[in-house]
This record gives structure tokens, sequence and C-alpha cells, in this order.
């Protein structure tokens, strides 16, 4: 057998981890300023594109595809070269993978604080840089099947599948929530509205946090911790079936996001009855990850890669274990809209995708730079402060979603809320706020900390760009026919990505077909009507400014939030709703039924500064929106725009809908001019104001 | 009033039975072929991170 000598590609790996630690500090400092706007909102110190719903979508995305992203491509580059043996199929492909990638990152980075967003959470990035993506996953795929393809080891090993299901069904995900009509070059519409968005939306939602923060996770589970551990996996059998039951399974769970909101019942049953399914795949990987320790865990105790990844797996099994517990209808009434989904989602974030990455790091940067790791002191400095900072970030969002939640539920025994003002629920969950700072701060610590020991590591070690090794070349198929169906599967990499895109596809058509169908046979509501041009304005400056990330427009049908909020919301009401803006946490009261209950005037002075409508509000104050004028040159293109979706404007309505705002706009200027506020009806707080004064109105029957 | 999506859909009663019909022969064949799977491959497969470049042994402690 002819043995080839070739080397692996160390360059591209590296690079990736550099950027992956810049992104982790970068995205954990700005979810630290958030998570202080929370309780001291002057931090944005007035300026609008730093201000919590700008900045905390910046938080998220940083975190999860820059940090994370990065962390992926680091550990699958490296990994991937070595299982199967090749070196990536192109370096150029790499370099454009990893350029193209940081330019999305950047341009991120700059459109968020600008107000340029599509509002849906974790895809807010709008039209042109969705099409960069799509672009820069093709070429990931591309170089990924390239290296299978010429690989020299004839099977498959698990990583790979796992790595292969992510670029099949994250490519799918992106590319279905992605559907936009563009405005202009920077601002598009969903294709989708209302109900349908929302479910699109969270049929992402769920599946980003599956292929995007799970998937290539296990996959650099199944290789890395083996590796740390030098032992084999506990059982090869068991990856198998947590591969295909996972990526069966958990497509189908992502309405459970959505549980007693207008979503049809028959789709938000089937998101619960997957989530609980989902318990087995999730339990079995974990347990096939710790039991791959099984006899070494002395090793635990001394190797500081070892203990990150326990606990990354341990935090993995918890997250998964929570997760189909909230999707229990009892469980998610009450914990819905609070923080603990907060909670829940950082002890995924900071344990199984934080720590897997820190432990695959410690591990990394003394291979690539051929030397020993600069300081293990500082490494398990590193452990027991990060470990110490989620501790103090979870059980803090615990005890507040709790507090919040059994505060909006108690009624007196007269039979009225025991907490009608919503700001009291929230005032009494501020000093746990503060303590999930002071946790994300200590794990925040830990990651400088880590920078420092992973820099020092390679200052004293050099590093090796080119890994020359040799193996044996790939024997063109000697296919016997007693080989059982899989093996002969595993070996043919399009199959196989075929078979996987088909499992993942089977549950997304399952569950978005016939919410589609609803478009004919949904119950229309004769008085739902299309926004008016200045409504639509007022829509977009409340997208532009990120109300959703702290106020739901979705009132579910308990007597706590009919008694609060006015009359539950009907699936009918938001047909014009492209994007939805049911929003997913309730920092603020929802708004659903907000419209016609205060006048013009208190939200004049509400936006202008909260606390003199509100006393103790930690609602920043939206001083720049009595100032900057409304885009009406912009009018014309979002209603024809709207017209394309479908939105029944009559004809022409483009040509005359300025003049409708403007007929709209001066009476509410007149309005609050009679009140004895100056204000100029070209402003965009008139828009908002408008926007506001509608919502909810349409079925509204007692005042 | 949310059931009237559900009875309003053409044909619902297919939908959990399709999933049924794909799902139990699914989790059938997988059981199968981990079963018929032979030791020789399971031990290459689990081996094969381990062996991934000449110097390992050297690497690790």
């Amino acid at each position: 057998m002819e043995v080839q000598k070739f080397s692996y590609d160390n360059r591209i790996v590296r690079d990736f981890t550099i950027a992956s630690v810049v992104f982790a500090i970068v995205g954990m400092l700005v979810g630290i300023i958030v998570a202080s706007q929370i309780f001291t909102p002057e931090l944005n110190a007035g300026i609008q594109y730093i201000t919590f719903g700008r900045i905390r979508p910046l938080h998220t995305n940083a975190v999860i595809f820059a940090f994370v992203g990065n962390a992926i491509f680091a550990g699958v580059y490296y990994s991937m070269q070595r299982v199967l043996k090749a070196r990536m199929f192109s370096d150029l492909l790499s370099r454009i993978h990893f350029w193209g990638w940081q330019l999305i990152i950047l341009s991120a980075a700059i459109t968020l604080p600008l107000g340029i967003t599509t509002s849906k959470e974790y895809a807010e990035l709008e039209w042109p840089i969705d099409i960069a993506i799509t672009l820069i996953w093709v070429v990931f795929a591309i170089n990924m099947f390239g290296t299978i393809i010429k690989r020299r080891e004839k099977h498959i090993y698990v990583a790979v599948w796992f790595y292969i299901a992510t670029i099949v069904t994250v490519a799918m995900l992106h590319i279905v929530n992605s559907l936009e009509l563009p405005v202009s070059f920077l601002k598009s519409y969903s294709l989708y509205a209302g109900v349908q968005d929302a479910l699109v939306q969270w049929w992402y939602g769920h599946n980003a946090v599956a292929f995007f923060l799970t998937t290539p996770y296990l996959g650099l589970m199944y290789y890395f911790l083996p590796k740390a551990a030098n032992r084999p996996v506990y059982s090869y059998r068991l990856s198998i079936v947590h591969f295909w039951a996972l990526i069966f399974i958990y497509i189908w769970a992502g309405p459970h996001h959505l549980l007693y909101t207008a979503l049809p019942d028959w789709a938000q049953s089937l998101g619960t009855v997957f989530s609980i399914m989902l318990i087995a795949p999730s339990w079995g990987g974990m347990i096939n990850g710790l039991l791959t320790l099984r006899g070494a865990w002395d090793k635990v105790r001394e190797d500081v890669v070892l203990k990150f990844m326990v606990v990354a797996v341990t935090a993995y099994g918890m997250a998964t274990f929570e997760g189909p517990m909230l999707s229990l209808k009892n469980f998610n009434a009450l914990m819905h809209y609070t923080d603990w989904i907060v909670s829940h989602v950082h002890v995924g974030a900071l344990g199984w995708n934080g720590f897997l990455t820190f432990g695959m790091f410690y591990y990394l940067v003394p291979k690539l730079y051929r030397t020993e790791l600069y300081s293990k002191k500082m490494a398990n400095f590193h452990f027991w402060i990060g470990t110490l900072g989620i501790v103090f970030y979870v059980s803090s969002m615990y005890w507040a979603g709790l507090t919040q939640t059994l505060m909006w539920k108690q009624f007196t025994p007269m039979g009225t809320l025991q907490y009608p003002n919503f700001l009291e629920t929230t005032l009494q969950i501020i000093p746990m706020h503060m303590i999930r700072a002071f946790g994300g701060l200590l794990y925040f610590t830990g990651v400088i900390v880590m920078a420092y020991n992973l820099v020092k590591t390679a200052k004293q070690g050099s590093f090796l760009a080119n890994e020359e090794t040799e193996a044996p070349a790939l024997q063109k198929a000697e296919l016997s026919s007693k080989e059982t169906f899989h093996k002969m599967l595993e070996k043919r990499p399009i199959q196989f990505a075929l078979l996987a895109f088909v499992a993942v596809a089977i549950g997304g058509m399952i569950e978005l077909v016939p919410t589609f169908m609803i478009k004919s046979n949904i119950p229309t509501i004769a008085s739902v009507r299309p926004y008016t041009p200045l409504e639509l304005q007022g829509r977009d400056i409340y997208i532009r400014e990120g109300c959703n990330n702290c106020h739901s427009q979705m009132v579910r049908p308990f007597r706590s939030e009919t008694e609060r909020f006015g009359e539950y919301s009907k699936a009918g009401e938001y047909v014009y709703d492209h994007p939805f803006l049911w929003g997913s946490r309730r920092t603020g009261p929802d708004l659903h039924r907000v419209g016609g209950k205060y006048p013009n005037l208190w939200h004049y002075f509400h936006m202008e500064n909260p606390r003199s409508m509100s006393p103790g509000s930690i609602m920043p104050p939206y001083p720049w929106l009595l100032t900057q004028d409304i885009d009406t040159a912009s009018t014309a293109a979002k209603i024809r725009t709207m017209q394309a979706l479908g939105v029944p404007y009559p004809k022409g309505f483009d040509v005359t809908a300025n003049e409708i705002l403007q007929v709209q706009a001066d009476s509410i200027a007149a309005d609050l001019q009679r009140n004895k506020v100056p204000a100029e009806s070209n402003k965009e707080i008139i828009a908002l104001i408008g926007y506001l004064q509608r919502l909810g109105t349409d079925i509204k029957v007692k005042q | 009033m949310l059931s009237q999506y559900l009875s309003s859909i053409d044909g619902v009663a297919a939908y959990p039975i399709f999933s049924l019909l794909i799902f139990v022969p699914f989790f059938i064949a997988v059981t199968i072929w981990i079963f018929k799977l032979d030791k020789k491959y399971l031990n290459h497969m689990s081996e094969l991170p381990l062996h991934d470049s000449p110097e390992q042994s050297e690497l690790r402690n």
C-alpha cells in the first residue's frame, strides 16, 4: 500500500482560534454592558447606538456567531483533517471562509447599533448580509465535502457526521427563515406574516440552537474528549443512535417557543411531544461523553482540559433536561417571558458552548505551538472563576424568573391583581439582575485570564503552520456484499448528506406546510385593517429601536394576562405583521393592547423620559425620537413592498401614502399642541405614537 | 377556537399517522443497524481520533 506524505493546515485553525478568543472578549463585554443597562439605563450615555434594544442583539450575535462560530470552525478544521487523514480541500477556500466570516461579523457590528435589523431573534442581520452568510456557508461546504472526498480514511468518523448535519441544516434554516423582500439596500420585510412568521422564526431559532450550538459541538465533543482523555469514546454504537435520533427529532421541537400563543394548537402539541422525546438522544450523548472517562476520573482532577469538558457535558445534560421541561405547557405557562429562559440559555451558552470551547483551546493552542500550556495555575483559576460565574448567573436568573412570574400571577382574595403595576414586578428583581451582571463579570475575568495564558503559551512555543504527516492512500472501493447499509452509506458522503437532509426536512415540512395552508383557512377578522402609512413608519421605528427585545406583543389566554393587558391575542390580528413582533421576554409589559390605553401626551413624555411617567422605570429614554424626522422618502417603497407581499392596500396607494401620513401626523401633533407640547408633525415620535395607539385596537370592543 | 384550525386543514388526520409511519420504521432500522455492526469496525471507528498523527503518543503528557 502506498504511503502518502502530506501536511495538515494548522494556520487556519490558529486564525479561527484567535478570532474566537477576540470575539469572546468583545461579545461578553457587550453582554456585561447590556446586563448592567437593565439596572442602570443611564449607561447608554444618551447615545441611541448603544441603547439596550440595539446592542442586546449585538451581544447575542457576537457570542453565537462570532465567538462560538469561530470556535466551531477552528475545531472542525483541526479535527476533520485528522480523522479524514487529509489536508483541507483548498487553502484558498479556507482563507475565503475565514475572512468572509470576519467581514460578516464586522458588518453585523456596524449595522446592529445603527438599528438596521429584521427584528427576528438571532437572524437580525439584513438581507445583503444574509446573502453574504449564504455564500460563505457554501464556501465552507465545498471545502468540507472536498476534504471528505479526498480523504485517506475509508470510514467517516461520527464527529464528521455531526459536521455534515450542521452544514446541511444550517443552510436550510438560514435560507427559509431569511426569505424577505427588500425595500431598499438595508431594509426588508419578511416574506411571512404574523403566525406564520412566528412559526418559521422559532423553527429557525430553536434549530439554530440545535444545529449551530449543539451538533457541531457534539462533533467536537466526540473528537476532543476522547483525545484529551486519550481513550476511545464509551460506545460507538450509542454515538450512531445519538446522531440519527438527534437530527431526526430536534427539528420538530421548534413550536415549543410559542406555547399558549395564537399558534394553532396541533403545532404546539407537536412541539411539546418532540421536545420530550428529545431528552433521550440528548442524554444518550451526554452519557456517552461522560462514560468515555470511565476508569479515568482521576485524570479529571489534574487535567484542566478534562475539567472544562466534564462541566460542559454536564451543562449540556442540564440544559437538555430543562428544555423539555420548559416545553410542558404548565411549566411554560409560568416561565415563558421571564428570566428563567435567560438562565436556561446561559446554562447552554456559558456551560456547554463556553466551557467546551475553553477546554478545546487549552488543548489546541499548546499543540499548535509545540509547547506546554504556559500556566496550569491560571487555567485552573479560569475554571473555578468561570464555574462560579455560571453559578451566580444562573441561580440569580432562576430566582428572578420565579419571583416575577409569581408576582404576575398573584391575585388578591378580592379577585384583583395583587401587583397591578407591571413595573413593581420588574423592580423587585433588580438585585437579581445585579448579581447576574456580577456573575457575568466573573466569567469574563476568566476569559481574560485565558486569553493572557494562551498568548503567553503561543509566545513561548513555535507555531507549526504545516504539520507533516503520512497515511496510506485510500484504496478504491473494495466493497463487499457483506457490508451493512450504514457502513456503505457513511463511505458515501454525498448520499449521507442527502439522507441527513431528508431527516431534517421531514420534520420541518410537516411543521411548516400546514401553517402555510392556514393562510386560506385562518378565520379572517373583518375589522383587522392594514397599517396606515404613519403606523407603518412607526412600526419600523419600533423595530429599529429593538423594542421587541423587552416588550412582547402577545397576550396569552390566562386570567392573569387578560386582567393585566386586555383581551388575549388572536391569530387573525397579525395577518399584516411583516415581520411578527411577538417578542420573547417581558422586561417591560406586553404592548399588544396598549393602543388607546394612554393619551398621546403620555407616550410623548414617556418616550422622552420614561421616569417622568413611571417613576423608577428602567426603560431608557428615547429623546432622539423627538428631534429626528420621519423618513417619508421611504414610504412609497415600503407600501409597494407590502403590496407585493399581499397586504391589500388599494392600487396607487404608494403615491398618495405620504399625504395620508401627513394628515394622521398632523392630527396627533395637533392633539399634543392642544396640551401645550410644541410637537412637530414630521418627527419620529409622532409615527411611533401613531403605531402604539393602533396596537391591538382592531378588535377592541370595550374601552 | 384553536381546534378550528386543526379541523379546517384538509386531511389533518394523516399527519400523526404519517409521523408514526416515518418514525417507527426509522428507529427500528437504526436499531437493527447498530446491532449488526461488527466489533472490528466499531473498534476501528472509536480508535480513529486517537491515531490521527504519527507522533501522537509523545504529545499527551
